[in-house]
């Protein structure tokens, strides 16, 4: 059996960021496991610019994104093994794995750090009825054919659902000389960020049309149509709205589901909101020693994020293999309410190391709309936002006094809107 | 007259409210996070630029493209134009990350870069 100090399970942006900050605080052996052929994960696809403004203060595309990553990585001693499937995770840390080279592999680790990102939202979760025919593919196939094997996959395109990645491909597509018909969006509002429907929608006279839906695919072999129809207040198809529309090709952009099967296997407790692990602020989650870091724990939008995220979990990791005394088992529960859909983390330790950054996001697009952090009816936080919306993930900071000074152990995050 | 429109320049994307005097000239920008959301504005009010991103078809490659981007933003009316010439250019591996594949693409003053290896 092979032994290291950490495994990292995934070599996108957050394993190889989690991999790095655990080497710089001193963690000796590592092994990063990736089932690509390549680091770098959703990245390599994602050739758009607009990555890592916040953490290198320059717009890169993805790939750039990720080669700095990628560089660093193989600057260090640190193993990797792309073409490598993780299996399953065992009782006392061990990882099994299978690759060409080596066959089954058993790997013994003292912590190990879950960065298996997300996985878009396949048709069978939609259950659109109408055939099986061909041209029907979430956006992020459809990113993937474009941008690394380098064809088309259709002329004219209808995208259900205003993810980002469907925003991006809608530009992408007429750049390369399809007819983007429409982006069909269920909620009144886009899940995409709002940059993306400017630059990739308004810029190319793309309409975006909300509360409206897919009702029906048609064609036999490929898909020749679909019918839309608006939608009421309860996201139920309102009748003598349907509306045919011809297309060869439907993107579904439909959301992001962390990729947890393993996590799930393991036996580790799951957050039913995020669909990722339940953590405390070093990202480690109910199982000690493992950790959980970028789309696999929360679905992310700004790959900064994911760095940062990415960061606290190697820290994290590197401090339960030095093996440093915490007070492991007390936490403050962290949850939100009215407006907040979740908060990451969901558990702070009662003595934390340092200030505690909190991520969530909201339900609703709010506007003008206090942020409160309160404590048993003690406000420890609040701050007034112009605009807040789903697409969009916020942060607060709490300080380590604040929380240490905590009598009930648990902190609300909720939403204050003004009456009008 | 008054202007409204989103910062594109970073994927925070502020809400912009643009002061204009009577012959067009940006007065006051407002609602920015950072200097370049001021920026954004007054380009976007005179001359809107754009980054482009694509792919150009690559010989001999474990790739069939590579990715592109001009080296800095062009006009926005000028994307399609440097489509083509994208679309044109076929490029031999092996490529690497930043080599200019297309020089002073269609006069905008941009080069076509690569933005990943093959
Ligand atoms: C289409 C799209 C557009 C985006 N646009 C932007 C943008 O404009 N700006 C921005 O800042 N951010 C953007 N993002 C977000 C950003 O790219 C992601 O948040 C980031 O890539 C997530 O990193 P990750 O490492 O968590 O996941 P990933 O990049 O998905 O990496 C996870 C890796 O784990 C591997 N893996 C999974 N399971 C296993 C297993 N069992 N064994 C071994 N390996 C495994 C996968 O192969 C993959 O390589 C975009 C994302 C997408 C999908
Ligand atoms: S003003 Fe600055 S922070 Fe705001 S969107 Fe523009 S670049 Fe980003």
């Amino acid at each position: 059996m092979l032994k290291y100090d950490l495994v990292v399970i995934g070599g996108g942006p957050a394993g190889m960021a989690a991999a790095l900050k655990a080497k710089e605080c001193g963690v000796k052996k590592i092994l990063i496991l990736e089932r690509a052929e390549t680091l770098g994960g959703i990245l390599e696809q994602c050739i758009h610019a607009g990555f890592g403004l916040h953490y290198f203060g320059e717009e890169l595309t993805g790939p750039e994104y990720a080669h700095r990553f990628i560089e660093q990585v193989q600057q260090t001693d640190i193993d990797v093994k792309v073409d490598t499937m993780v299996l399953e995770i065992r009782t006392g840390n061990v990882v099994v794995a299978t690759n060409n080279i080596d066959g089954m592999l058993e790997i013994s680790a003292t912590a190990i750090i879950l960065a298996m990102g997300c996985r878009e939202r396949p048709r069978g979760a939609l259950d659109i009825p109408g055939s099986r025919a061909s041209g029907i593919m979430t956006a992020g196939t459809a990113q993937k054919y474009v941008n690394l094997d380098g064809y088309m996959p259709g002329k004219k395109i209808v995208i259900l659902g205003s993810g980002d990645i469907g925003l991006i491909m809608a530009r992408r597509m007429t750049l390369e000389g399809a007819k983007v018909e429409m982006v069909c969006e269920l909620m009144p509002f886009s899940g995409g960020l709002q940059r993306n429907i400017t630059q990739c929608l308004d810029d190319l006279g793309i309409p975006l049309k909300l509360s409206c839906t897919v009702i029906q695919t048609h064609g036999i072999e490929r898909l020749e149509g679909v019918t839309i129809a608006n939608v009421d207040e309860n996201r139920r198809p309102i009748p003598g709205t349907e509306q045919y529309v011809e297309c060869d090709t439907l993107l579904l952009s439909v959301g992001l589901i962390p990729e947890n099967e393993l996590t799930r296997m393991a036996g580790i407790i799951i957050d039913p909101v995020t669909n990722g692990a339940i953590v405390d602020e070093n990202r480690q989650t109910s199982r000690p020693g493992i950790f959980a870091c970028g789309n696999v724990l929360q679905v992310h939008d700004l790959v900064d994020y994911v760095t940062a995220e990415s960061q606290i979990a190697g820290e994290g990791a590197a401090a339960y293999i030095a093996n440093r005394p915490r007070g492991r088992n007390h936490y403050v529960s962290v949850s939100g309410k009215d407006g907040v859909r979740y908060v990451v983390p969901q558990n702070i330790n009662e003595n934390p190391d340092g200030d505690v950054k909190l991520y969530f996001r909201v339900a609703d697009v709010f506007r003008n709309t206090k942020i409160i952090v309160e404590s048993d009816g003690k406000v420890l936080y609040s701050k007034k936002k112009p605009k807040l919306a789903p697409g969009e993930m916020e942060y607060v900071i709490i300080k380590a006094d604040d929380i240490r000074a905590l009598e009930k152990k648990q902190l609300t995050v909720r939403l204050e809107v003004p009456t009008k | 007259m008054t202007r409204d429109m989103i910062c594109v320049s970073c994927p925070i994307g502020c809400a912009l409210h643009v002061e204009l005097d009577d012959a067009g000239k940006v007065v006051s920008v407002s609602g920015n996070t950072c200097k370049r959301g001021e920026k954004y504005a007054i380009d976007e009010c005179t001359n809107p630029v754009r980054m482009l991103t694509s792919t150009i078809r690559v010989n001999g490659g474990v790739l069939p493209v590579v990715p592109v981007k001009t080296s800095v933003p062009i006009p926005k009316g000028k994307m399609f134009e440097c489509m083509k010439a994208i679309n044109n250019e076929v490029a031999d591996a092996p490529i690497k990350l930043g080599d200019v594949l297309i020089a002073n693409v269609c006069d905008t003053g941009a080069d076509i870069i690569a933005t990943n290896e093959v």
